[in-house]
């Protein structure tokens, strides 16, 4: 028997640690001979903290455990053998609909092994696919096992794998470098951070893959400091790789080396792009650099250089041990094999689901992740983070491929899928994308640099109550603009989110314009607070917590709000215990 | 000192204080001569302060290859570093899409109103610092606090505040 503990990021937010303390000491004070092991993230970050316990084939999964159920979970489950019914979420034998409509590729391990130790790895076939690439094939045919398999960049543009691997094994040169971008950057988005945490191995087995196949000696992962947990893992998996010799001098006796470090970043969004990475990990600050000359051609220390992000390296080992027919049977013609996806915002069950592509959004977000948390109205998911774009529900039955999100104004980009419901408000959502990519811009073309600010200006113009028509034709003109006159992904996705508001919610827009209404109830300038005096009881508390004294009113009689010198700080709203003070 | 490049009002960016600069000979030892590695320097100078001392940036000029306009441009490009001290926690608060749809600026408005400060700021008594970041990843339990490196899901407004002032009487104990 083996008890597996969720100790990813969100699993130790959730109270994991205290978890896996109280587990030990009961095991202990019972005198049980069981395994107790941290893991990674299993996706299920709406249920955590999460206990597994593995009985031989059959796997007992415990959800939103604390310190006083993990002991009786060990009582009940490990001493007397009867599965604790009331706190299981599902068992191996009947999934529940989170799990069942999932395919698991790059994820497989996570949430199934303890990540810091390889020899759990190893035991689920890790480093096979390594071994057999070293051993028995060339350069070259890895390369065609890439082709046939058909990935592409998992990071945001989705471009042919084999083609950036062919293309640096083909420079001159014998220095070159692989680098992994595990610089997540994207708002909404943490599948890269749950292959970091949970199988750091994969990426490496995957690197190293890619090293001989390009011919490269040399890996560098450029991981964001803001994961100190992956970090810390990335450092032993490293460690207990090098000692196995899968990393180092002669790996296994097949002549072939490889050494591989991590680089901090230092928090820059740009740093995504892959120049901009480049300059970052060569100490500079991270302004993109123009290409060509490609990081193929001239990359790291102007070497050779090929950039995959982690999610694309995890798909690799996968690959090579199945076989690249069968990665390329899942998926759609031109979007092979799966995706992860990062749910979250208003969905009942956030956490990550990885899909075969070609799904739909709606199986996506009604099939795994349940729908709209209190049974809201969807009103709009955005995808890929501020370079995508928000779809309506009229398209939510678009599936999810490189080509059908692109027709849309959208794009796959690094799979964050953020929920909206009615009560979003759309102008609101884009501003905020306006107000982050405006602050990450790097400042090297003036389009992006100022184009994007001036976005934003007109957005803050919009939701204080003072836009015109014309703004919104300005606004898009501008959009086109920025995307046209940028140098790299940043500036040239920018306006998504601006372009795609606009074509779909256009009418939101008009209401904030003409009506000077929200119709979510979000953008504060447009709000009226307003007391029912049938409601009212007088009980005097919003008068008190007024901090403007804008409340009129005496004692056990209804008071009125006094418009001019209202600020709409909502403080009525949430003070009111009878809910007479209302918005409108 | 140059007129026309406001080194002056530069300066005041940074709080100057009087600082060990010999702290910082092991990490100059290590990474010195490696080309390519100012942003390690500062990171690790940064852990060595908690911020980025005036003194140190002309320190590690002096005894790098780095010019002080690059160390200035490198520092003030990532948000990361930082040229004023910190509190004794440090409340990121993050501010990524699940986080702004699920009411993270009503969680921040209560920070401010509870320590009486700015994001970017620090409380006068040097307990609490609040920074603002972009994501912190665990978006499926947001809104999202990470005190000194721990993360904190699910927020309400009062439940922020209750773990401030729980941070302050075990503090105080």
């Amino acid at each position: 028997m083996k008890v597996l503990v969720g100790l990813g990021s969100c699993g130790i937010a959730a109270g994991g640690r205290k978890v896996l303390e109280s587990i030990n000491e009961s095991v202990a004070k019972n005198g049980l001979d069981i395994i107790v092991e941290p893991t990674g993230c299993v996706g299920m970050c709406f249920h955590e903290p999460l206990v597994d316990i593995i009985d031989g084939d059959k796997k007992y999964t415990y959800g939103h455990v604390n310190a006083e159920i993990a002991n009786k979970i060990v009582e009940s489950h490990l001493v007397n053998g009867k599965p604790l019914t009331e706190y299981l979420i599902y068992t191996n034998d009947e999934p529940d609909v989170f799990v069942k409509n999932q395919l698991k590729v790059a994820l497989e391990n996570c949430g199934q092994i303890n990540p810091e130790n390889i020899n759990d790895y190893l035991e689920v076939g890790g480093y096979k696919a390594l071994e057999k690439v070293l051993t028995s094939m060339k350069q070259e045919e890895v390369i065609e096992e890439m082709k046939i398999s058909g990935l592409r960049g998992r990071g945001g543009a989705g471009f042919p794998t084999w083609f950036k691997w062919d293309a640096a094994l083909k420079s001159k040169g014998t220095e070159k470098y692989v680098v992994c971008n595990a610089d997540e950057g994207d708002p909404g988005a943490f599948m890269d951070r749950s292959v970091l945490e949970g199988d750091p191995h994969k990426l490496i087995e995957g690197m190293i893959i890619c090293g001989f196949a390009m011919g490269s000696n040399h890996g560098v992962i450029y991981c964001r400091a803001e994961y100190p947990l992956a970090i810390k893992r990335l450092n032993i998996a490293i460690e207990q790789a090098t000692e196995k010799n899968y990393l180092g001098e002669n790996i296994l006796g097949t002549g072939f080396s490889f050494d591989l470090r991590i680089k901090m970043g230092a928090g820059a969004f740009v740093c995504g792009e892959e120049t901009a990475l480049i300059e970052s990990l060569e100490g500079k600050r991270g302004m993109p650099r123009l290409k060509p000359p490609f990081p193929a051609q001239s990359g790291y220390w102007r070497k050779p250089t090929n950039i995959n992000n982690v999610e694309t390296f995890a798909n690799v080992s996968w690959i090579i041990s199945h076989g690249p027919e069968k990665f390329a049977a899942i998926g759609t013609e031109k979007s092979k094999g799966t995706k992860v996806f990062a749910l979250s915002g208003k969905i009942k069950l956030g956490g990550l689901a990885e899909v075969p592509m070609g799904m739909t959004l709606r199986e996506v977000i009604f099939g795994i992740g349940g729908g709209i948390k209190g049974d809201k109205k969807f009103k709009a998911v955005q995808l890929g983070g501020p370079s995508g774009g928000c779809l309506p529900e009229s398209l939510l039955d678009t599936p999810v491929t490189y080509e059908d999100l692109s027709k849309t104004g959208a794009i796959v980009g690094s799979g964050g899928m953020v929920v909206m419901d009615e009560t979003t408000c759309i102008v609101d959502v884009t501003k905020f994308f306006l107000e982050f990519t405006c602050n990450e811009s790097c400042g090297k073309c003036t389009y992006c640099r100022v184009g994007t600010k001036r976005m934003l200006q007109i957005l803050e113009k919009i939701t204080e109550g003072n836009g015109t028509m014309e703004d919104l034709d300005e606004l898009e003109a501008l959009a086109l603009s920025v995307k046209d006159a940028s140098l790299c992904g940043l500036g040239q996705t920018a306006p998504n989110p601006v372009l795609t508001s606009l074509k779909y919610f256009r009418d939101e827009y008009i209401a904030h314009i003409v009506d000077k209404k929200c119709p979510a109830k979000k953008c504060t300038a447009l709000l009226t607070y307003n007391i029912d005096t049938e409601k009212c009881t007088g009980c005097t508390l919003c008068a008190r917590k007024c901090p403007v004294q804008a409340i009129d009113g005496t004692v056990k009689n209804p008071h009125v709000i006094i418009q001019d010198k209202c600020i709409k700080c909502g403080n009525c709203y949430t003070a009111c215990k009878f809910g007479a003070v209302e918005i409108i | 000192m140059c007129n026309n490049c406001k080194s002056e009002e530069m300066v005041k960016n940074f709080k100057d204080e009087a600082i060990d600069t010999s702290l910082l000979n092991p990490v100059i030892e290590k990474y010195g001569k490696v080309k390519g590695s100012l942003i390690n320097i500062l990171q690790a100078t940064q852990d060595i302060y908690g911020y980025l001392p005036l003194q140190a940036l002309n320190y590690i000029s002096d005894n790098t290859d780095n010019k002080k306009s690059v160390i200035y441009g490198v520092a003030t490009f990532y948000t990361q570093f930082r040229l004023k001290p910190i509190g004794k926690y440090l409340i990121l608060q993050c501010q990524g899409t699940a986080c702004h749809v699920n009411g993270s600026k009503e969680v921040s408005q209560a920070l401010c109103e509870e320590l009486k400060i700015l994001p970017g700021e620090t409380t006068e008594d040097g307990m609490f610092t609040l920074e603002d970041v972009s994501c912190l990843g665990c978006c499926s339990l947001a809104p999202v606090l990470m005190i000194n490196g721990e993360a904190y899901g699910n927020l309400t407004p009062a439940e922020a505040v209750k773990i401030i002032r729980n941070i302050r009487k075990e503090d105080l104990a």
